[in-house]
């Protein structure tokens, strides 16, 4: 037998313990194919060995919960025999490397755990983080991106239906891609990814094995040689087409009641697939991999384990139904191969052409992973970074330009250069379409809608890490209330750097505690996620960017609003009180460069009693039109309702209690002070919604009327911007789409 | 009346067709798979939108080989209302039912949007329950609508009255800002000579209930759905008997 040499496991990423706890667990020195196996479980991405403590404080029950973390996906109760079944993930590395693929291949990761349910995928979300776009490598990779999510979206039939995106200098060399998918299947007929019952056939379908994405594209051994890693290119490469066969196909083999388990192959492929289904059921499971499709020739066991080939399930089958299973695929042109089968021993047993090459205890690789309780602490920069020396700043540029330059700032401006390249109404459900705050898809067949949306500020995270998560969960909720929605879910993709730096996992910790918090105030349990750590490049970290994905239910999908502005006459109704809190704006961004100060502040009760408040005015049809206000503040949150509607508005605020006047009139419009939402209500009706907002402990004020042809906004009465809507719209509306017009000459 | 929406591996509008015929619209519909080769008496047809086959190659270029195919020619040929939206459309101009081809989006950009076009003419199948000038607000969704005929192609459909949707301004004017993808003579749909064949890229299925932001596309369907039952197309029955035999 070769001996693993110390090269060999430093290249596989495992650490000199974790090496003597595989020898201890096996009883013996591991082969070749063993030692990919368990580097790619053991790995941060699949073993969650750093997340892992952190991540159990969150909550992740509730009376609507029907599927908690720890399968493909989760699902929430949606009333009438249905549940959502949702979550989110990241594809960031691949992204960067090829943006088009990388997105895209992202898209078809998560839109399998949909389906791998049992549900239908219904609707698409992304949040996407870039570098600033002045950068030409960045515009370049922004583009790719889009296009890879449109491309593999628009070609499945699956409408992407909203999403955020957000620029920072940290992300130029990491960008972020993560992708949210919901979908939704008979409460009753969710389907899990177990195997069991020895003797059920384990069937293989879908695209054919190659050598991409192998873990450990660096490593060479005797079964490596250097021809096969040329062969291997970095990023997988996507067939949307055969996604959605295989959606298809494995509904309708569901349907049939012939199966008992299935999960695709997605991170550590074969292996993730063999040894999580094993374990999830208590039972074993043995294949010969020398029966698995393969696309080239000449693959060895290691590289058929540890191909990250996309499209590609595994599934359980009952014993005397695998011809009903073959009959559908063979009907959808997939060939279904039977690669194994159940056994009661609970090990992963690899075969190939007969002749055992790996032999593991599935809890070796699970349950038994290594977890780590890494050191924290908190950066010792940060103290610094949340003082806010306002008046060494300067005099404030001129309100009318300030206001003009965030609306064209292409965190705020309008993203439909963006969401036009992605089918948004495919399947007829959208109700509410991208741009229009959170996406919103009515259930066929039921009187219901549910409105999702993605949320996340890095700048308030690194500010603060409680408290930056905690306003990133509170702003999908309220996203999602403002569309009348009862927030009832939660999934999450936690973006970090490199864990092994105490103040990352510092951050991190800080980051799930707030987050944890936050969902348990407002009721909105984690259904599941991802964690992406290592997000660095050449020692420094993108900025840390949880994203909160809420999803919520409507009872009455008739009663949905929108963003816009609707009738000429209405009163234009502030819920939530603005404060003196400019610490982390786009407007300190922006206008002076500085990530700085400390995030808004966050009352959890009132944040909850404001969402409900929300969620009832609208199922009344009191309130007619509700945005929330985030970056950009009052001001581009008003304009915002005024654009798409042909609609001006006029509003009178009070000026915030500021420590540095000369801020003043800035906080007021620009300061991004959580818990507030702009609403609409028929004039004759403002006082009524005033007495439930007062009944209800939540501040109130009629700021002004919807009509003219202009944004018109006093503070105290004194008017401070009086700008042409139409103008004001053009800026926002193309700003984004102006930095991929026609080339400009050169000088 | 009977609506077929025909599924080809990759078809994705099929439950949008459906949807609209069967449920907004009240009438019979069925799914037809495309390895088979009946059309299960429908009255009408229609090809989805999608990327049939993954439209790797061209868009349609290989739908146009299903087994349904040679069905869906025989009823087109006898007669029969057929309708192809978006890649349906495709399918069709590729089948050789309808004449001209589509090129990549003047943009190279895939675009999904809501546009205006003006109906040209009301004597066809799906088009019968229009004004003639009428001005529908329908979302597009495509990467390759922009269609193109050689010059002698795009002056026999026009003396043939066979442009029967225009690219127009809200207010039914052609003008090139309106032309969302680059299509000659801001052509959004055409009919067959018999004009019973219909390709669209807009989505009418789309814009059939105000709840999705517009009901201007349900005027199409219904225009289908008025021919059959009230014998506006004479030629469906004959379609039917040749299709059965």
């Amino acid at each position: 037998m070769k001996t693993i040499s110390d090269e060999l496991i430093q290249q596989h990423g495992l650490t000199r313990d974790e090496y003597e706890r595989i020898l201890e667990m096996l009883g013996r020195e591991p082969t070749v194919t063993e030692l990919g196996i368990f580097s790619v479980m053991w790995s941060e991405h699949c073993s969650y060995k750093s997340s892992r403590v952190h991540l159990k404080t969150l909550p992740t029950t509730g009376r609507r919960v029907l599927q908690g973390p720890g399968e493909n996906a989760g699902a929430v109760d949606i009333g009438d025999g249905l549940a959502a079944v949702f979550k989110i993930e990241s594809h960031n590395h691949p992204s960067f490397i090829e943006p088009y693929q990388g997105a895209a291949t992202g898209v078809g990761g998560i839109i399998r755990d949909i389906f791998t349910m049992g549900a239908r995928p219904m609707a698409l979300l992304n949040s996407l983080r870039f570098g600033p776009l002045d950068d030409p490598l960045v515009r370049r990779t922004f583009a790719g991106v889009v296009a890879g999510i449109a491309g593999y979206g628009n070609s499945i039939g699956i409408p992407t239906v909203g999403g955020e995106i957000a620029f920072d200098e940290s992300y130029t060399g990491n960008p972020l891609v993560n992708v949210f998918c919901l979908g939704i299947a008979k409460a009753d007929e969710i389907v899990k990814g177990v195997a069991s019952g020895a003797g059920n056939a384990v069937y293989y379908v879908g695209a054919k094995t190659g050598r991409d994405g192998i873990h450990g594209a660096t490593m060479a051994s005797a079964e490596f040689d250097e021809k096969s890693a040329e062969k291997r290119p970095a990023v997988q490469v996507g067939d949307p087409f055969m996604e959605k066969l295989l959606l298809e196909a494995c509904l309708e083999v569901m349907r049939s009641g012939a199966l008992v388990g299935i999960q695709d192959m997605g991170a550590a492929g074969l292996t993730c697939s063999t040894c999580e289904m094993g374990s999830r059921g208590g039972a074993g499971i043995t294949i010969d991999v020398s029966l698995v499709p393969q696309r080239e020739t000449g693959m060895t066991p290691y590289e058929i384990m540890l191909s990250e080939s996309q499209e590609r399930m595994l599934l359980v089958v009952k014993r005397g139904r695998e011809a009903d299973v073959e009959r559908i695929f063979e009907k959808w042109d997939l060939h279904a191969v039977r690669i194994g089968d159940v056994t009661t021993d609970g090990r992963l047993c690899v075969k190939h052409h007969g002749e055992v090459v790996a032999d593991i205890p599935n809890e070796a690789l699970t349950d038994k992973a290594p977890v780590y309780r890494r050191p924290m602490a908190e950066p010792a920069s940060l103290a610094e970074a949340q003082r806010l020396p306002l008046p060494s700043l300067g005099a404030p540029p001129p309100i009318r330009d300030v206001f003009r330059r965030l609306l064209a700032s292409p965190a705020v401006a309008s993203k439909q250069w963006v969401y036009r390249q992605y089918d948004h109404m495919v399947r007829t459900n959208t109700l509410v379409v991208p741009g229009m705050g959170a996406g919103v898809v009515r259930v066929k067949g039921t009187a219901r809608a549910l409105a999702m949306s993605v949320d996340g500020n890095g700048r308030f995270v690194y500010l603060d890490p409680f408290l930056g998560a905690q306003l990133a969960v509170a702003e999908a909720a309220r996203n999602v209330a403002c569309t009348g929605a009862q927030p009832i879910g939660a999934t999450n993709c936690l973006n970090f750097g490199n864990p092994e730096r105490p103040e990352i996992m510092w951050q991190f910790a800080r980051a799930v505690e707030g987050m944890g918090a936050a969902c348990r105030a407002l009721d909105v349990p984690i259904t599941g996620g991802n964690v992406s750590l290592y997000n660095e490049t050449d020692g420094r970290a993108v900025l840390p960017t949880p994203v909160v994905g809420v999803v919520g239910l409507i009872q009455d999908a008739s009663t949905v609003v929108r963003r816009a502005f609707r009738g000429e006459g209405d009163a234009i109704v502030l819920l939530g009180t603005g404060r003196d809190e400019l610490g982390g704006s786009e407007y300190l961004k922006l206008v002076h460069g500085l990530v700085r100060g400390t995030p808004p502040t966050l009352d959890l009760t009132l944040e909850a009693a404001l969402q409900r408040l929300v969620v009832d005015g609208i199922a009344a049809g009191l309130i007619r039109s509700a945005h929330d206000c985030a970056e950009g503040g009052l001001a581009v949150a008003v304009a915002e309702c005024c654009f798409d509607t042909g609609l001006g508005a006029s509003v009178d605020v009070p000026a915030v209690a500021a420590s540095e006047t000369a801020f003043s009139a800035i906080a007021t419009l620009f300061g991004e002070s959580a818990s507030r939402v702009v609403v609409s209500v028929a004039a004759a009706r403002a006082d009524e919604l005033a007495g439930l907002a007062t009944a209800a402990g939540v501040p109130v004020a009629v700021i002004g009327r919807v009509g003219g042809e202009r944004i018109r906004i006093a503070i105290d009465g004194d008017i401070v911007i009086d700008d042409s809507l139409a103008e004001a719209e053009d800026v926002w509306a193309n700003a984004i789409g102006r930095w991929f017009g026609r080339p400009r000459a050169v000088a | 009346m009977k609506f077929a929406v025909v599924v080809f591996p990759g078809s994705n509008c099929d439950h949008d067709a459906y949807h609209a015929v069967k449920h907004v619209l009240g009438q019979d519909a069925a799914f037809i798979w495309h390895k088979e080769t009946s059309l299960a008496g429908a009255d009408a047809v229609i090809l989805p939108g999608g990327f049939a086959h993954g439209d790797y190659l061209r868009t349609g270029a290989i739908a146009r080989f299903s087994p349904i195919m040679q069905e869906v020619r025989r009823f087109a040929e006898a007669g029969g209302p057929v309708l192809g939206i978006c890649n349906g459309f495709q399918v069709l101009l590729e089948a050789g039912l309808l004449p001209g081809a589509m090129l990549r989006n003047r943009s190279v950009k895939f675009q999904c949007v809501h546009v205006f076009v003006r109906v040209e003419q009301t004597d066809t199948p799906f088009t019968v329950a229009c004004r003639r000038g009428q001005v529908l607000r329908i979302p597009i969704a495509h990467g390759e609508g922009n269609y193109y005929a050689e010059p002698d192609v795009v002056e026999r459909l026009e003396r043939n009255r066979q442009v029967i949707f225009r690219y127009t301004t809200p207010e039914g004017v052609v003008t090139p800002d309106a032309n969302p993808n680059g299509s000659v003579a801001n052509v959004a749909g055409l009919c067959s000579e018999a004009r019973n064949v219909v390709g669209l890229m807009p989505h009418p299925e789309r814009a059939c209930e105000l709840a999705l932001g517009s009901a201007d596309g349900l005027v199409v369907l219904e225009s289908a759905v008025r021919s059959v039952t009230q014998g506006a197309l004479a030629a469906v029955a004959s379609a039917k008997a040749a299709a059965a035999r």
